[in-house]
């Protein structure tokens, strides 16, 4: 019993504390493949810091709904956070759901956060919220046949449980369809998260804007949870990516040692992933609005062939 | 006395739902009145799965009741038929022979098409009515051909003796059969493309009409596309469940498209029903294929998902629709795009709309998630089946699942808000008054029954199942997981709404706590929005809902087909000055274009060449007399 | 995409050490040291176009190029003044703009400060005395440090921001 508490804290830390981490060594790793010294990797930390030494500015046409958001936001992350795969196999809140659950998590923050855009009564927030909430729409077929096509080979919705079986039997991952899966949950993450090529998250321009536009309106604490929530988002998506699909490393909660070494494999697969990321952003230019459902359908697509390849190699 | 009426059939609900729970558990009973009806005699059953839709009708009539008596103004013109339309959707599901059914099937859709035309002044509502007339005689006459010519080749009209003599027809007759009482029940549905009449008369009707229209009438084809599928018939060919599969994800999709490009409140919520009766659909198919297979446990949980998500949307979409009737009685209008800030000014329905979105949203821990991710659950463990292409038909089902899911969620991000957040779109929107307390103690008591439905799934599952198990005539499936946990298929899945609720409610107050162990700034400050320092706001300046649903216009730009319409009027001195600009960007149906206005087009030219006939002389119908009887000599 | 990164890498770093300071007006008392504790690693800031000739503006968008790297101190431009800690106004006031100036000051949370940038931000600079102007920003809002100039160059602008929030000496 106590294990299991000491487990679930030590996975909310890692998330939420590892998260900004995660955010501050993408911008430092882009910066730098542009000629740039750049922020340091601990900049968010100091970013959180300040915003909460900051009144909160509230907007009056806006109601509950608005200064409840971020309260949310942070709290449907968390609980992902204690539902996904981190550090071991046996993730605490393991018995409460799997893939599907965690999607419908995700929506929940999202679904929220639209109706704060729109909360504010401005033009920039009705526009965030209309975008980001479509591209999330045309973005769910894809992590839901992605996931399928793994569950399958695993015989188990179950995330832990589909780690400890690919890690098992290696052969299960070494064909095309494990690739494909893997293409077409990197493209869907890049668009939840609100990364290039779908979403430039430094711009300035209201008119490009589609996660940040929705949060124009927050401020001090409220932008706080905010910042913290979306850093987490990232983080449990390129979680998911590296453990679901590079399963080695993890173990099954044996004690702070299995815990240890799950969290330098996880901090070693989040390196590669976080640099393949920033050289991706570094190198592609946003797509046009239009073209991004093009860009998930692509991912689809992916997500599809890899399904049709497992059933055709059974 | 309007205030008696409804209260009676509260009443009357509050029975039903009683022996409709009574049904569930096992109980059964059966009452026949052989003269009172001719063909067979008045003859009643319960039996689980009939017990199942009584305890739905009339747990749904209950609130439905109470929110009219809280009409200020209740005219108390529509109640004669209200109490008629009840009791007749309370006899279907418990009728046991084909007449006792078409006659209360009939009384249904009577007494349905009066509430519909209720605003008899309206040319919408004439128009709406009539179609919903035409449509459901249709499906009337569908079913009646099905069940003659089913009862005329087992020589009985009642369902028992078709249970059992049915499997042995020809594969023909029992084909044809099946095709054309599950066309009848699919229209009555609201499947696609038989859906027409389903946006057109649930915003005509007052809204505790559409509540139960939207919430148990639809359902009533879902009890009859169960019954033909998986009860009647015996188990069918596998053609069947892929046409229900695919019937499912086509109707879920197209319905959810259309839903988030509308404007009108009510007729937003409509397409959102034919979406949920798709994903119904989804699950019933699923279930009927893996019967087929001989797969039992999974078949039944294809059907446990499909009856759980039965009974959620009965209970959401009731709550939906209340809520928008409470809206549109306060505003005065269908139209969102006139709405908004309502959430000041009616709170508790706000609070309550809140609750129906995030339901019939499928957000965890609410009922919605819950018997949505049961269907995915069902429709995943298709690999059991040998059969490739019956694989591929799951895989799109899973796909336009997913789909749905997202597009349900923007649908109701826009409809929420449009409506309640930000500024008022238009005076009658600032006027707005809240909902009085009969109607809010009705939405609160559904909000209440979507929470407790989507925290309880641990209790409320193995009631489904031993419903399921008995329409199989199966074994009730062991009890999996315990009362805080869900466990579907051994180790395949498990779920636990209560454990997610809790770890929400902790993970709210964490950041709470935290923020202030630190010393967190907690002051605030109201100041107007940021508009780039602009003067005034206005309402003019928020989105739309028109804008809202842009992206999906654009995107799926060949289902919408969407038209522009511009209007500049300039100022008669000089061009250089605009007066007006009117803005139209609607979208067309392409069911309308492809589908109903060729047919309609067919039986009227049919009609015109066959009106030939009809001279007006009356020499030439003598001679028609004439030669009708020379034939029947020659023939006799 | 290769032939870009191949670029980038062959090129390295061309970030500049930051030249001393010394530039900065200080004028009212609240830009002291406790702002710079609070703002000291992280600032937020928002500029302000209150009729500039966009001089300054180009001077102001070097900061964010390679050579000058603003970000390397945690300051970067935000878009909404409710992400803001500081206003960085340019340009003489025009009438026009004074009171959007007005509204953006109140947008911002507390605590927060007012750098006005260049001559036209000091006084009116070249504008001095127009009918078009209401003053320079102080005119219109507390500023609690000018970078005068006209235009101040990228090298200055660093300074003076790094000696308003505590990080250079001068």
């Amino acid at each position: 019993m106590i294990a299991e508490v000491a487990g679930a804290i030590v996975q909310v830390l890692v998330v939420g504390a590892g998260a900004p981490l995660l955010v501050g060594a993408l911008r430092t790793l882009k910066a730098r493949l542009v000629g740039r010294r750049g922020p340091s990797p601990w900049q968010p930390y100091a970013n959180l810091r300040k915003l909460l030494a900051k009144e909160a500015v509230v907007s009056t046409t806006t109601s509950w709904v608005f200064r409840a958001t971020p309260y949310i936001l942070a709290a449907t992350l968390l609980v992902t956070g204690l539902i996904v795969p981190v550090t071991t196999t046996r993730p605490p809140l393991a018995f409460a759901g799997n893939i599907i659950l965690l999607v419908y998590l995700f929506m929940l923050g999202t679904f929220f956060l639209a109706l704060a855009g729109l909360d504010a009564g401005s033009a920039f927030g009705g526009m965030g919220a209309s975008r980001e909430v479509a591209v999330a729409a045309l973005a769910e077929p894809t992590v839901i046949v992605a996931v399928f096509a793994l569950a399958l080979r695993a015989d188990t919705i179950d995330l832990g449980r589909i780690v400890e079986r690919f890690r098992g039997e290696p052969w299960l991952a070494a064909n095309p369809a494990h690739l494909l899966a893997f293409a077409a949950f990197f493209i869907v993450m890049l668009a939840e998260t609100g990364r290039l090529p779908v979403d430039n998250p430094a711009t300035h321009l209201e008119l490009t804007m589609i996660h940040e536009a929705m949060v124009l309106e927050y401020s001090g604490r409220y932008l706080a949870l905010v910042e913290w929530a979306a850093a987490m988002k990232l983080f449990l998506f390129m979680t998911l990516l590296a453990n679901l699909f590079v399963p080695w490393g993890l173990r099954e909660p044996t004690g702070p040692v299995a815990v240890l070494l799950g969290l330098l494999a996880l901090a070693g697969k989040l390196a590669l992933l976080t640099t393949a990321v920033a050289v991706l952003e570094t190198g592609v230019a946003k797509l046009r609005l239009f073209r991004v459902p093009e860009l998930l359908a692509g991912s689809f697509a992916l997500a599809f062939l890899s399904l049709m390849a497992v059933f055709l190699v059974r | 006395m309007t205030r008696l009426a409804y209260g009676l059939v509260a009443l009357i609900g509050i029975a039903a739902a009683g022996l409709g729970g009574y049904g569930v558990v096992g109980g059964a009973g059966t009452l026949r009145l052989a003269w009172l009806v001719p063909l067979g005699g008045l003859e009643l059953t319960l039996d689980p799965l009939g017990g199942l839709f009584l305890g739905l009708i009339g747990f749904a009539a209950v609130p439905a009741s109470v929110y009219a008596m809280g009409y200020p103004d209740g005219d108390g013109r529509g109640r004669f038929a209200y109490v008629v339309f009840v009791v007749s959707m309370c006899l279907v599901p418990v009728a046991a022979n084909a007449m006792t059914f078409v006659i209360a099937w009939e009384l249904m859709s009577l007494a349905s098409y009066f509430l519909v035309l209720h605003d008899r002044e309206s040319e919408e509502s004439i128009r709406a009515a009539w179609i919903y007339a035409v449509m459901t005689h249709v499906g009337l006459a569908c079913l009646l051909a099905g069940m003659l010519l089913l009862g005329a080749d087992l020589g009985s009209l009642r369902f028992a003796d078709w249970r059992v003599s049915a499997p042995a027809l020809d594969p023909t007759t029992r084909n044809a059969v099946f095709v054309l009482l599950a066309l009848g029940f699919a229209g009555k549905a609201g499947v696609i493309p038989l859906h027409v009449w389903l946006p057109l008369a649930h915003p005509a009707a007052p809204s505790h009409v559409s509540a139960l229209m939207s919430g148990v009438m639809i359902k009533l084809g879902i009890y009859g596309l169960l019954r033909v599928t998986l009860d009647w018939l015996g188990s069918g060919p596998p053609w069947w469940g892929v046409a229900l599969l695919i019937a499912g994800a086509v109707s879920s999709v197209i319905g959810v498209l259309y839903a988030v490009v509308e404007q009108d409140l009510k007729r937003l919520l409509a397409f959102c029903s034919i979406e949920n009766i798709g994903i119904i659909l989804l699950g019933i198919g699923s279930a009927a294929l893996y019967q087929v297979a001989g797969l039992e446990a999974l078949a039944l949980l294809g059907l446990v998902a499909a009856l759980y998500h039965t009974v959620n949307h009965a209970v959401f979409k009731a709550l939906l629709f209340l809520g928008a009737g409470a809206v549109v009685h306060a505003t005065g209008t269908r139209n969102m795009e006139a709405m908004g800030g309502l959430i000041k000014r009616m709170p508790w329905t706000a609070a309550c709309f809140l609750v129906g979105s995030s339901a019939i949203a499928a957000l965890p821990p609410l009922n919605g998630f819950v018997s949505e991710w049961l269907t995915f659950l069902a429709l995943f463990q298709n690999t059991r089946l040998d059969a490739v292409g019956q694989n591929v038909v799951f895989t799109l089902g899973i796909a336009s699942l997913a789909l749905t899911g997202g597009l349900a969620m923007v649908c109701f991000v826009k409809a929420f808000g449009i409506t309640f957040l930000a500024l008022p779109r238009s005076d009658a929107a600032a006027g707005a008054h809240e909902a009085s307390p009969p109607m809010r103690v009705a939405m609160l008591a559904l909000a209440a029954a979507c929470v407790a439905l989507g925290l309880g799934p641990t209790l409320v599952v193995p009631a489904f199942g031993s419903v399921a198990a008995s329409l199989l005539r199966t074994t009730p499936p062991a009890a999996g997981g315990t009362w805080l946990t869900l466990r579907v298929s051994g180790d395949f899945a498990s779920l636990s709404t209560v454990a997610i609720a809790v770890s929400i409610a902790v993970s709210l107050l964490v950041p709470l706590l935290a923020l202030r162990l630190v010393g967190a700034s907690r002051r605030t400050r109201s100041y107007e929005t940021w508009g780039c320092g602009r003067i005034v706001q206005t309402a003019r300046m928020e989105y739309t809902a028109t804008a809202f649903a842009n992206p999906f216009k654009r995107v799926f730009d060949f289902f919408y087909r969407p038209t522009k319409r511009l209007d500049i009027e300039f100022h008669p001195e000089s061009r250089f000055f605009v007066e007006r600009i009117e803005y139209e960007n609607p979208t067309r149906s392409i069911f309308d274009d492809w589908l109903y206005r060729p047919a309609l087009d067919l039986l009227h030219s049919v009609a015109r060449a066959v009106g030939a006939l009809q001279s007006g002389s009356a020499n030439q119908y003598l001679a028609y007399i004439l030669a009708a009887l020379l034939l029947m000599l020659v023939l006799a | 995409m290769l032939r870009q990164l191949r670029t980038a890498l062959r090129t390295g770093i061309v970030t500049e050490p930051v030249a001393p300071g010394g530039e900065l007006e200080r004028i009212g008392a609240r830009l002291t040291s406790e702002i710079a504790r609070l703002f000291g690693r992280s600032l937020a800031i928002r500029q302000v176009d209150a009729g500039s000739c966009n001089g300054c503006e180009l001077e102001i968008t070097g900061l964010t190029a390679p050579q000058y790297d603003l970000e390397r101190f945690g300051i970067h431009f935000v878009a909404s003044p409710r992400h803001a800690d500081c206003l960085l106004v340019t340009g003489p006031v025009t009438r026009n703009m004074a009171e959007a100036l007005r509204r953006t000051w109140q947008a911002t949370p507390d605590p927060k400060f007012v750098i006005a940038v260049g001559d036209c931000g000091r006084d009116g600079g070249l504008f001095r005395g127009s009918y078009a102007i209401v003053g320079g920003v102080a005119d219109v809002l507390p500023v609690d440090a000018v970078i005068p100039g006209c235009p101040p160059s990228p090298a200055a602008l660093l300074a003076g921001l790094l000696e308003a929030i505590g990080r250079l000496a001068r």
